[in-house]
Parts: structure tokens; sequence; C-alpha cells
């Protein structure tokens, strides 16, 4: 894990939303440029603050999507029906507006990228969203950490970043990908719709003995279901790292991963 | 009550006060002596302000309450921090 750095308090900085892309019918995933942006490590978040003309002010927190690049980080926004500021960011905000955004933020749900061990990834919905900032870095670095991603989604039109998984996973068998589909599957799909459980977790995890480094996200119940099943099937609850959203609280209020 | 987050969700709003990471800290609970890292507490994030319970006995760590102005953190359910630096 990295070592605690003295990094200066944290202060609000201006992004400018430089373009965007839709990943599925409710999710976009927004790409800011923001100056002097100091980097990020894969796992990491952003917290975000909107203020309308009248002074009102409020504030979440997005996970980030993409991998170190600069200048620009990607959020990958899931439009929550009664939520307040994912709808504006994922529908209303346009190319060249700005918004304040502070981080990178938090150094505890962060993939070592030096380590090179098994990494197990699992995420629930949205919770996929800082896995895949992990899969990226991995694939940007070059790095052979073996890698296998458990992903939970309700139905194949849900499922983000499909395509670039695949195409990842295709080039490379040290990367693995396996879908849980709770509610619906795609045609022809062996297992019927269904929770990630701990006989998912046996079949397609890293087992225990490897002793790798897991990271779990997603909403609050699908974590501690996921954690507990881990930490059943002897990992050490150490290195089971755990990040959670919530639909009004995320890792700070409404928060997509 | 709520849905709880962990103290992932916090970070933001500490590292506002701090100058290192403290989410990666660990504390040590006054309830009950269980020492962990603030990233894995439970965080109610839907409160005035944040708060941050201990995963094993549940007792409230720290509190922390912004206002335009002021921040206000009360730690006084934390024996100690320890942070590598």
């Amino acid at each position: 894990m990295a070592r605690t750095a003295v990094l200066g308090r944290l202060t609000w900085r201006v992004g400018t939303l430089v373009s965007f892309r839709d990943e599925t019918a409710a999710a976009r995933t927004l790409v800011f440029e923001i100056p002097d942006w100091p980097g990020h490590l894969a796992g990491q978040h952003v917290d975000v603050r909107l203020t309308a003309p009248d002074g009102y002010s409020t504030q979440r927190s997005y996970s980030i999507a993409s991998a170190a690049e600069g200048e620009l980080i990607e959020l990958t926004i899931e439009r929550l029906p009664d939520g307040e500021v994912s709808p504006y960011l994922s529908e209303v905000l346009s190319i060249g507006d700005q918004i304040e955004l502070r981080g990178p933020i938090g150094g505890w749900f962060v993939w070592d990228a030096e380590a090179g061990t098994p990494t197990l990834l699992v995420g629930g919905g949205s919770g996929v969203v800082p896995l895949m900032a992990m899969v990226r870095t991995r694939h940007r670095i070059g790095s052979t950490a073996p890698f296998r991603l458990l992903y939970s989604v309700r139905d194949p039109e849900s499922v983000l970043y499909g395509n670039e998984l695949e195409m990842l996973r295709s080039a490379d068998p040290l990367l693995e990908v396996h879908y849980a589909y709770t509610r619906a599957t795609p045609p022809g799909f062996a297992r019927p719709p269904g929770r990630i459980d701990a006989a998912f977790l046996a079949e397609f995890g890293f087992s225990a003995a490897l002793a790798p480094a897991v990271f779990v996200c997603g909403p609050t119940g699908f974590v501690e279901a996921i954690a507990d099943h881990l930490v059943a099937a002897g990992h050490d609850p150490q290195r089971v790292k755990n990040e959670r959203f919530g639909p009004s609280g995320g890792s700070t209020v409404e928060r997509s991963p | 009550m709520s849905v709880p987050l962990d103290g992932n969700a916090m970070a933001g709003a500490l590292g506002e006060l701090f100058a290192v990471d403290v989410s990666v800290a660990v504390i040590e609970c006054a309830g009950c002596g269980h020492s962990g890292v603030v990233a894995a507490a439970v965080v109610y994030a839907d409160a005035p302000g944040m708060v941050a319970r201990c995963p094993e006995c549940s007792d409230v760590l720290l509190r922390l309450v912004r206002s335009d102005r002021r921040a206000w953190l009360d730690l006084s359910g934390v024996v100690s921090l320890r942070l590598d630096i």
C-alpha cells in the first residue's frame, strides 16, 4: 500500500468538461480537464461540488474511472431516478461547462501497481467504476499481475465498459472477466440469473491460499455480503478492501461508485 | 436508519482539514479497543454531519460537521490514531 503522503490540505479546483460518451441508457462518462491535476492512483475518487445561482450548494463523490493521464480524468455517472445531482451531470452538463472538484481522494481503496500480486475485483452495478480504473491502469503500465474481475450487473444492457473489457480480456490471458447477471442474461448465457454467492466466488475468484489483494465495490448490502463470503472462505480481512456507495450517500452522498 | 457507507466517504472532508490522508490511519476505538483503518469504519453521511462508527461495537468514533465557515471534528470515541509517515 502506498505510504501516507503529505499532500497539503485538499482544496477545490475547477474542471472543464471536454468530452463525454454514453455507456448505457443510464450512464454517461464525462471527461474533465483540470489544470495542475496532480494525477491519481487507481481506485481513488473525487468530490464534486455544484452551486446554484441562489447559493445552494451540494456535494457528491464519484470514483475516477480512468487511468492517470495528465490533466484529464473520467467519471462515469449513473443516473439515479430521484437523484439531485446525477441527472444534471449525466444529461445537462455540456462541453465547456465547468464544475468544482477536489481530489484525488482516498489512499485505502487503491491498487498497488508495483506489487504484482493476484488481484480479485468484485463489483456490483456501478461499483465496477473504480475497478475499471485498476484494470485500465494495469493495462496502461503493462503489469502482469493476474486480475480477475467478477462483475454483478442487472442485465446485459446495464453493463459498463463491456466492449473494452472484452477487448482487453481477449488479448490477455492474465485478465479474466466473469459476469453474474442478476435479472436477465444474454441469450445462451450458461448461468441463470443470480447474484455472486460463495460458490461463484469459489469458482471464479482466487483461492485464499494465494493471498490475493481483493477490492469489493458496490452498494452497501452487496459489499457486506461479498466480504462475508470471502472472509468465510479464508481470505484475510486485512486484504479485503471495500468501498460502499449508497443511493444518497456515496462514498460521500449519492455516490455512483 | 439509513444505509451506511464507509470511511472512504469521509476522506474528502477530512482531507480538507489535514495535510495527510487520514482515511488510511489506524484508529483505536475507545469503546471496545478494536483497531482498524478509518476507511473501514461504518459511516452515516446523511446526518447533519458525518458520523463514523466502529465496525465491531458500533460506538461512535468520529463526528464531523462542516458549515460554511467552520469545521467541528469530535474525536472523543478514538483512543489513538496511527499514521505511517
